[in-house]
C-alpha cells in the first residue's frame, strides 16, 4: 500500500501519485520520428438554458484512412460534467481516463467534490504535461463542459495544445471539422436554447462537418451508429438515445433533401 | 553492575495490545451490517466533518474507529492503493479481501514493530452482486484479520454492543430498520443517541458505478422515526 512520508505525500493528485510510484504516462519527448496513428475528430459543445449540451462524431481516422467507426468522443467525467476530445486517439483517451480518475481520486482523498472550475483547470495540466508529445504530432484538443452547481448555469471551456484554457460563454468547437461546426453554431445559437434545441443544432453542426470534412464521421444509418450527444444541467450527465438521434437526422436529411 | 534493561516479549506484547485496546475503547462505536439492498454503516460521531465512514471504490468502503489522524492515513493509503490498481489493471480487479490484507500488513508492521501501536480498528467493507458475495473484513489493531458475516461492531463497548446487535438483527431488513436497529444497538446510554450524532452511509448492491453513498441528515432522521 503507498505509504509516504510528510515531504514526499502526493496529497489528492492522482498525477503526482502516479508520479511517486513510476506508472506516469507522461514521458519526455522522445524520437522525433512522425507515426500514422488514429486521430478522433470534430466535437462541439454550447450553452442552453439549463445547462450545455455536448456532441462529438464517432470518426478515428489514420491518414486517408478510417481505424474506428464507433469512438465515443464525449465522455462523462464526473455527474456534472463531461469532456469532448479531439486529437490523437491514444493520448486522448488516456488523458480521459486520467482525468475521470484523477476528479474521482480528489474527490475520496478529500471527502468533497472539485470545483466546476478546478476541474477545468487539472484538465489544463493534463493537456500542458503532454505538450512533448504534441510536438511529435500527438496533439490532444479537449472541450471541458459542465454544470456549474455553485453558479446554477453551464459553463464551457476550449483548450489548445499548450494547455491554454479559455472560457466561452456561447458555443465552442474543435477538431478537423471545427470550421464547419462552429459556422453552424454561430448562425444558430442564440441566448437560452432549451435542451432539445441545443441537442438539434450540435446534430446540424456535425452533420455539415461531415460533410465537407473526410475526417468527421455522419449518422451512420446502415450500421446504426450516430453521434454522441449528451446534455449536462442540474440533473447531472444524460446522453441522448440513438433512437432520439435517428429521428434528429432523419428530419435533418429531409431537410438537406428539399434545399 | 548496571543490570540491562531487558522486558519479556509477552509481556511487550500485552502492553501494547493493553494500550491499543485502551485507545479504541475510550472511543465511540460502529456498526456495519447487510440490508435487503447492501451494507449499512452506521456510526457514533458528533462530528458533522470529521467522518469515520468513507468510500475507498467502486463497491468498496472504509471505516475506522480509534485515533481518527490514525485512520485517516490509512483510509487515504487505502483510496490511493484501490485507484493505482484499477488504473493499472482493471476497476474489476480491485477487491476488499486484497486491501484488508494489505492493512492488516501495515497494522502488524506497526504492533510488533514501533514504540506505539496504531489505536485504531477498521473495516473493509464490500458490496458484492448477490448477498452472499457480501465481505465484512474487521481489522484489529494487531493485525488480525477477521472475516464477518451479516453484521459487526468496532470501537466502543464492543462486546455489549455485539451483544444487542446479535438480538435485533434480521436478515433481509429494510435500510430504515436497520438504521433502527443499529440505533438502538449503539444507545447503551440512558438516553438515545440524537439523530446529528449519528454517521450513516451505504453501499447499495444496484447503483450502477459508485455504490457508496452517505444518508443526509434529514434523511437518518426520518428514518429513526
Amino acid at each position: 500500500m503507498p505509504l509516504f512520508s510528510f515531504e514526499q505525500d502526493p496529497g489528492a493528485s492522482f498525477g503526482e501519485l502516479l508520479k511517486r510510484v513510476g506508472l506516469s504516462p507522461f514521458g519526455e519527448a522522445g524520437p522525433t520520428t512522425e507515426m500514422l496513428v488514429p486521430h478522433a475528430t470534430t466535437c462541439v459543445a454550447l450553452r442552453c438554458a439549463d445547462g450545455v449540451v455536448m456532441a462529438g462524431d464517432r470518426r478515428a481516422t489514420s491518414g486517408n484512412l478510417i481505424s474506428h467507426r464507433e469512438m465515443e468522443k464525449v465522455v462523462q467525467a464526473d455527474q456534472f460534467s463531461g469532456v469532448a476530445i479531439a486529437g490523437a486517439a491514444g493520448p486522448a483517451m488516456e488523458m480521459v481516463k486520467l482525468f475521470q480518475l484523477q476528479i474521482e481520486h480528489y474527490e475520496k482523498v478529500e471527502g468533497q467534490s472539485l470545483s466546476l472550475e478546478g476541474k477545468a483547470n487539472q484538465l489544463s495540466m493534463f493537456v500542458r504535461s503532454n505538450l512533448p508529445a504534441a510536438m511529435q504530432g500527438f496533439m490532444v484538443v479537449p472541450i471541458f463542459a459542465g454544470y456549474d452547481t455553485l453558479l446554477q448555469h453551464g459553463r464551457l471551456w476550449n483548450y489548445d495544445a499548450t494547455g491554454g484554457r479559455y472560457e466561452e460563454h456561447d458555443f465552442v468547437a474543435t477538431g478537423s471539422g471545427m470550421l464547419h461546426a462552429g459556422t453552424v453554431l454561430r448562425m444558430g445559437w442564440k441566448r437560452d436554447l432549451t435542451v432539445d434545441e441545443g441537442v438539434e443544432l450540435t446534430a446540424r453542426a456535425l452533420w455539415e462537418a461531415s460533410d465537407a470534412d473526410s475526417a468527421t464521421g455522419g449518422p451512420d444509418a446502415l450500421r446504426g451508429i450516430y453521434p454522441v450527444i449528451a446534455s449536462i444541467t442540474s440533473n447531472g450527465f444524460t446522453r441522448v438515445s440513438d433512437a432520439q438521434l435517428k429521428i434528429t437526422y432523419e428530419a435533418i436529411a429531409k431537410g438537406v433533401g428539399q434545399r | 553492575m548496571s543490570m540491562p534493561f531487558y522486558v519479556a516479549p509477552e509481556q511487550m506484547m500485552k502492553d501494547r495490545a493493553d494500550y491499543a485496546r485502551k485507545g479504541i475503547a475510550r472511543g465511540r462505536a460502529l456498526v456495519a451490517m447487510q440490508y435487503n439492498d447492501g451494507i449499512a454503516l452506521i456510526a457514533e460521531n458528533p462530528s458533522n466533518t470529521l467522518r469515520k465512514i468513507s468510500e475507498i471504490y467502486d463497491r468498496i468502503a472504509f471505516a475506522g474507529v480509534g485515533k481518527y489522524n490514525e485512520f485517516d492515513q490509512l483510509r487515504v493509503a487505502g483510496v490511493r492503493a484501490a485507484d493505482l490498481k484499477g488504473y493499472q489493471f482493471s476497476r474489476l480487479d480491485v477487491d476488499a479481501r486484497g486491501l484488508a490484507n494489505q492493512y492488516a500488513q501495515i497494522l502488524g508492521q506497526t504492533f510488533t514493530h514501533e514504540m506505539k501501536p496504531l489505536e485504531v480498528e477498521i473495516l473493509v467493507a464490500e458490496v458484492g452482486l448477490s448477498p452472499d458475495r457480501d465481505q465484512l473484513f474487521h481489522i484489529m489493531y494487531d493485525g488480525t484479520v477477521i472475516d464477518e458475516h451479516q453484521f459487526t461492531v468496532l470501537g466502543g463497548d464492543m462486546e455489549a454492543i455485539r451483544g444487542r446487535m446479535a438480538e435485533r438483527f434480521i436478515p433481509g431488513s429494510s435500510l430504515q430498520d436497520a438504521v433502527k436497529f443499529a440505533h438502538q444497538a449503539l444507545s447503551i446510554g440512558d438516553t438515545p443517541i440524537s439523530s446529528s450524532e449519528l454517521e450513516v452511509a451505504v453501499l447499495s448492491r444496484n447503483s450502477s458505478r459508485r455504490c457508496f453513498t452517505r444518508l443526509s441528515e434529514s434523511s437518518i432522521t426520518q428514518y429513526l422515526i
